[in-house]
């Protein structure tokens, strides 16, 4: 019996088209726009100014505050502006614009391709790394990854997670990660072990990537004690909170984090950055995107710099398909769908799916008809028709006490719905809404 | 038969009495004492518990206007100014004149001047789609057209124009209550003087990006070219972020700085047509409803 | 719009779902009923059916189009069920007019008047049928003699359910023994009784109810839950007193139980969101069906039972709420 979490739920057709496909480096750009908000937490400060000349792997932007991360360069070439560009958020933000010259990288980086195993370092020296590479959380919560290791004091790390999940369907960058840099991963995850003093680990990993697990499995029997753990095939069973209910079968506390457990759960890309930036000196400026859909001609894995233009991506893998209706950022339940895709590649883009007309059109709304699939479906235990109504009448006490606040996003009542009502549409403004009432009222 | 029903009416009216008079005395013991007058002010307000004056009922400002010693900040909008000063002498304050105000709608981008560049599908919810992204043109700060504002509006005073896609307001209506000024995401709604004659002029444009940015995406946007501020000699407009806006208590309505605007995103309402052969001054088409509004008065 | 791309929130893909497919998949699952009412009742069965679904649907089509002044939306199936299952609910030779008016009743106050589909707290179907039942008793209560194509619409040679001839008899003083005429439980089982169009054939009726659970378009919950409650409290009465009481499996298959378990009491607008709310739904209506039956005035009572049940369940979604996540661990 595999695990799985308890509540709720749903199983959207997986259509992992590019699970086989072998990443392929992408082709350096011409020039790319390096966004300074592309984390969780305050925007980063740029350091370089117009004209300045930037190397592979040099910074460009400092953290600004306690929640904020570096940001480097992932192209050599010289600052062309700093100023306010649309990206993937669909608001204009600032952003560094590089033109590239050459692919020049900076001497402390080590370029060479073997494993580098050594593991004899203070969780200092870990942390310290992880901070100035930039690292943030890849899973698509882009939360910088230093501040997740530095324990609260008063609360204790004890178990490990590596999120090798991957429940949305059609993403397989973390797949391919898995199955080609799986020793680095591995030994990826023994840093994230010593940075927090832990000696457990899991790495978990849905079974419908069974040569990934029968792979990692093999390579973990050099890196004890790290185990490999199948989970059932259930979205969102890749939600953090999830995960631990399934691996570890205690729940999360509302409104705590799972540190409060004691748990700490990392993306394996969070993993693969940590090794490079350890033992290979080589800070966070490119990642591995998927490129994918029912009518792209050759669904693809790209490593990808940071900063890169969508469109350059979606060429190499066979070039924009005629009746495209709909462009997402990321997976389909919880990706954001992009106006155009002169959009830059940042930290958090994990994939780039095309739906044609009809499957990118939202179907008409009906009435409720009260069936209680959302209900039986949401993985929080929460009532989505109801904070729907509660969010249209805009009654904010209510809809707080309700829990709307413990609300993931996750999209399975709304995929859930026969009357396709735009639950989570308004779930999302009573969240904003009460929030905000929230911080005024500590105020 | 007959004795059943006298005793019947007997019973009956002796429990009517009876519970009249511990109705009397309980009521006499749990009596608030307020101060009659609030009634009585209570009474000359509106009763429609809208909100506008910034108190959360007709009877709180009552209270709040019978408890302080002026009423500077005072103002009820929604009744007539003659209604103010009847309440402020009852009370025996000084009755402070407020320039009757109304809510104007700052974006011209109707369906001819500003192209769509995709096709929103989500909540029809001005909040929601406010949320999301920066819109379904090229110009991020104009109208969203869900008509979250027509939604909150209490006194009838909106509806989306089907031609344009944008708001209109009905002056008539309008108290200026402010509701669709907080309901708008996108802060496009203003509260400005109603103007002698119901007159007033505005840029009706809110687009702070640089001028060939602003054009490419709406033909009326205000591109901060600034000719109006060098023509108006009253010193009433100022440019700031790309964007000119007029101060209405300065403005003295000669409608020079509206003859200038190249795009003309400067609106003029309530006018008589000009004289003079001029550029022809296109009414905006969100104010073209409200003009015949007021003609057939 | 040509070529524009469509942008909304996520998510951005949709599961299998759709009220069409609901509605329509239940009509399926009523095939089987049907076609054993055809079986047993001949060309009445076809007759009321027919005009029922035809009424209800067109006095939603004009109640939405005249009255309202929407858009009508009889094509996503609602309103023909609901046809279907208050014809289900009488006699296969009540008159035309009466169904008519019982649709008018079903739709129109049952439904559009609470604000059409998912605003009504009882279910529609019952609603006609119980302002038929006692707007008209007589009529409602002359079951048709099953003689398969025999059977006339007009006409139609009546008797006894043996849930109202153990009633009678009963209150006649005799015992349960004594009373003849009582079909066996086989017969029961295979629907050869009188009795309304869709409740006599209880076989029809599972394998409706298994088709519903193989598309997921209901749960077990309450029609497990409310024959189950059926069947141990009849089963108790009958123990105290066998010639009094009739058996619980005779309950189970008589009357409406079966079909008011498996295709009223489910109604997704008129009962509970989660499933202990719909555990605690069932039971209420199995315990009220049993009173009437054993000793209210009626002979069934379920029809009531249901309509009686629904009125509480927006209590019950209240009272029923689903566990938070993570609230296990805040109360200890």
């Amino acid at each position: 019996m595999l695990k799985t979490f308890k509540k709720g739920g749903v199983h959207p057709a997986e259509n992992k088209l590019s699970a086989h496909a072998p990443i392929i480096k992408a082709e350096i750009p011409k020039t790319v726009t390096i966004p300074l908000g592309q984390h969780i937490g305050a925007p980063s400060s740029p350091i370089v100014t117009k004209g300045e000349t930037v190397k592979v792997g040099q910074i460009i932007a400092k953290s600004n505050g306690f929640v904020s991360a570096n940001i480097h360069s992932s192209v050599s070439g010289v600052v062309a502006k700093i100023e306010d560009t649309f990206d993937i958020t669909g608001f204009s933000r600032p952003a560094i614009s590089i033109t590239v010259d050459g692919d020049d990288w900076l001497e402390t980086i080590d370029r060479t391709e073997t494993i580098n195993s050594n593991l004899d370092y203070q969780p200092e020296h870990i942390i310290k790394r992880v901070q100035e590479s930039g690292i943030v959380g890849l899973g698509g919560a882009t939360f910088p990854t230093h501040i997740k290791l530095s324990v609260p004091t008063g609360k204790k790390a004890e178990f490990l997670i590596i999120n090798g999940v991957e429940c949305e369907p059609y993403l397989t960058a973390d797949h391919r990660l898995m199955m080609e840099k799986g020793e680095q991963v591995l030994i990826g995850t023994k840093l994230l072990m010593a940075a927090l003093g832990v000696n457990k680990a899991y790495i978990c990993i849905e079974n419908n990537k069974p040569d990934a697990i029968q792979h990692l499995m093999q390579l973990a029997k050099k890196y004890q004690p790290i185990q490999v753990v199948p989970l059932k095939v259930k979205y969102p069973q890749g939600g953090e909170k999830q995960l631990i209910n399934a691996v570890l079968k205690r729940e999360v506390p509302s409104g705590g984090l799972p540190i409060d457990l004691g748990v700490i759960v990392q993306n394996v890309g969070t993993a693969f950055a940590v090794y490079e930036a350890v033992q290979k000196n080589k800070p966070l400026f490119e990642r591995i995107v998927t490129v994918t859909g029912k009518t792209v001609k050759k669904p693809s894995n790209f490593l990808v710099r940071i900063g890169t233009p969508a469109i350059q991506l979606v060429e190499a893998a066979g070039g924009i398909p005629d009746d495209t209706g709909k462009i997402v950022a990321g997976g389909p339940m919880m990706g954001k769908a992009l106006n155009s895709l002169d959009v830059p590649i940042t930290k958090g883009a994990s994939g780039i799916l095309l739906f044609d007309r009809k499957e990118g059109k939202r179907l008409p709304i009906s009435p409720c008809i009260r069936c209680g699939k959302c209900v039986s479906v949401c993985p929080m235990g929460l009532e989505p028709y109801l904070l729907m109504t509660l969010s249209e009448k805009q009654i904010w006490d209510r809809s707080e006490k309700e829990n709307t606040m413990d609300c993931m996003e996750c999209g399975s009542c709304m995929y859930t719905c026969p009357a396709n009502r735009p639950l989570l549409d308004y779930i999302r403004l009573s969240k904003s809404t009460v929030g905000q009432l929230i911080r005024t009222r500590k105020q | 038969m007959s004795i059943t029903i006298i005793y019947t009416i007997l019973a009956l009216s002796l429990l009517g009495l009876l519970s009249a008079v511990i109705l009397y005395f309980v009521a006499q013991q749990f009596k608030v004492i307020e101060d009659p007058r609030i009634d009585e002010v209570e009474g000359m307000l509106p009763g429609a518990n809208c909100g506008g004056c910034g108190y959360a009922g007709c009877r709180q400002l009552a209270e709040t206007m019978v408890k302080s010693d002026d009423m500077a900040d005072l103002n009820c909008p929604v009744s007539e100014s003659s209604a103010m000063v009847a309440i402020a002498n009852y009370l025996g304050h000084e009755a402070s004149t407020v320039e009757p105000k109304i809510a104007v709608v700052r974006c011209n981008g109707t369906f001819t001047h500003r192209a769509k560049t995709n096709t929103y599908d989500g909540a029809s919810s001005c909040a929601i789609a406010s949320a999301l992204y920066s819109g379904d043109s090229g110009c991020s700060y104009g109208c969203l057209v869900h008509g979250d504002c027509v939604t909150v509006c209490k006194f009838g005073a909106m509806y989306m124009d089907p031609l344009t896609g944008l708001p209109v307001i009905i002056e008539k209506k309008c108290v200026a209550c402010g509701a669709c000024v907080k309901a708008c995401p996108k802060k496009i709604i203003e509260l400005r003087n109603k103007g002698k004659n119901s007159r007033r002029i505005y840029v009706s444009c809110i687009n702070k990006d640089k001028g060939g940015v602003a054009k490419k995406a709406c033909s009326a946007a205000c591109i901060g070219c600034g000719k109006c501020v060098k023509a108006c000699p009253f010193d009433a407009i100022t440019l700031e972020n790309n964007l000119a806006y007029i101060d209405f208590n300065k403005c003295k309505l000669c409608r020079k700085c509206v003859m200038e605007c190249p795009t003309e995103a400067i609106v003029e309402l309530n006018f008589p047509a000009r004289k003079q052969v001029q550029s022809e001054t296109i009414e905006p088409a969100s104010n073209a409803a409200e003009n015949s509004n007021t003609s057939n008065d | 719009m040509e070529k524009l791309l469509h942008i909304s929130p996520s998510p951005h893909i949709a599961g299998e779902y759709s009220v069409q497919k609901i509605m329509y998949g239940v009509l399926l699952a009523l095939l089987p009923a049907f076609a054993a009412s055809v079986y047993f009742f001949g060309i009445g069965a076809i007759v009321v059916t027919a005009t029922a679904v035809v009424s209800c649907v067109a006095f939603e089509y004009l109640i939405q189009k005249y009255l309202i002044k929407g858009t009508p939306t009889i094509l996503n199936g609602s309103a023909a069920l609901t046809g279907v299952l208050l014809a289900f609910n009488v006699p296969s030779n009540l008159p035309i007019l009466l169904i008519v008016i019982g649709s008018m009743v079903a739709i129109g106050i049952g439904k559009m008047s609470f604000g059409g589909l998912g605003q009504n707290p009882f279910n529609p179907a019952l609603v006609g049928r119980v302002f038929l039942l006692i707007s008209f008793p007589v009529q409602m209560t002359s079951w048709p003699l099953p003689m398969g194509f025999q059977t006339k619409y007009f006409d139609a040679i009546t008797g006894a359910t043996p849930l109202a001839l153990v009633k009678e008899g009963i209150k006649n003083g005799q015992t349960l023994s004594s009373i003849e005429n009582i079909p066996s439980h086989m017969n029961l089982f295979y629907g050869a009784m009188g009795g309304s169009i869709g409740e006599i054939c209880a076989l029809a009726l599972i394998l409706g109810f298994a088709f519903m659970l193989y598309r997921k378009i209901i749960t077990w919950h309450i029609p497990v839950f409310l024959i189950s409650t059926i069947f141990a409290f009849t089963g108790i009465m009958h123990l105290t007193n066998p010639e009094k009481y009739a058996d619980p499996l005779f309950h189970i298959l008589t009357g409406g139980v079966m079909l008011g378990a498996i295709f009223m009491a489910t109604d997704m607008v008129t009962s509970p969101m989660t499933h202990k709310g719909m555990a605690i739904f069932a039971i209420g209506i199995g315990l009220i069906t049993v009173i009437i039956r054993l000793f209210g005035a009626y002979p069934e009572g379920i029809s009531f039972a249901i309509l009686i049940m629904n009125a509480f369940v927006p209590l019950l979604n209240k009272w029923t709420k689903p566990t938070r996540f993570g609230e296990e661990v805040l109360n200890g």
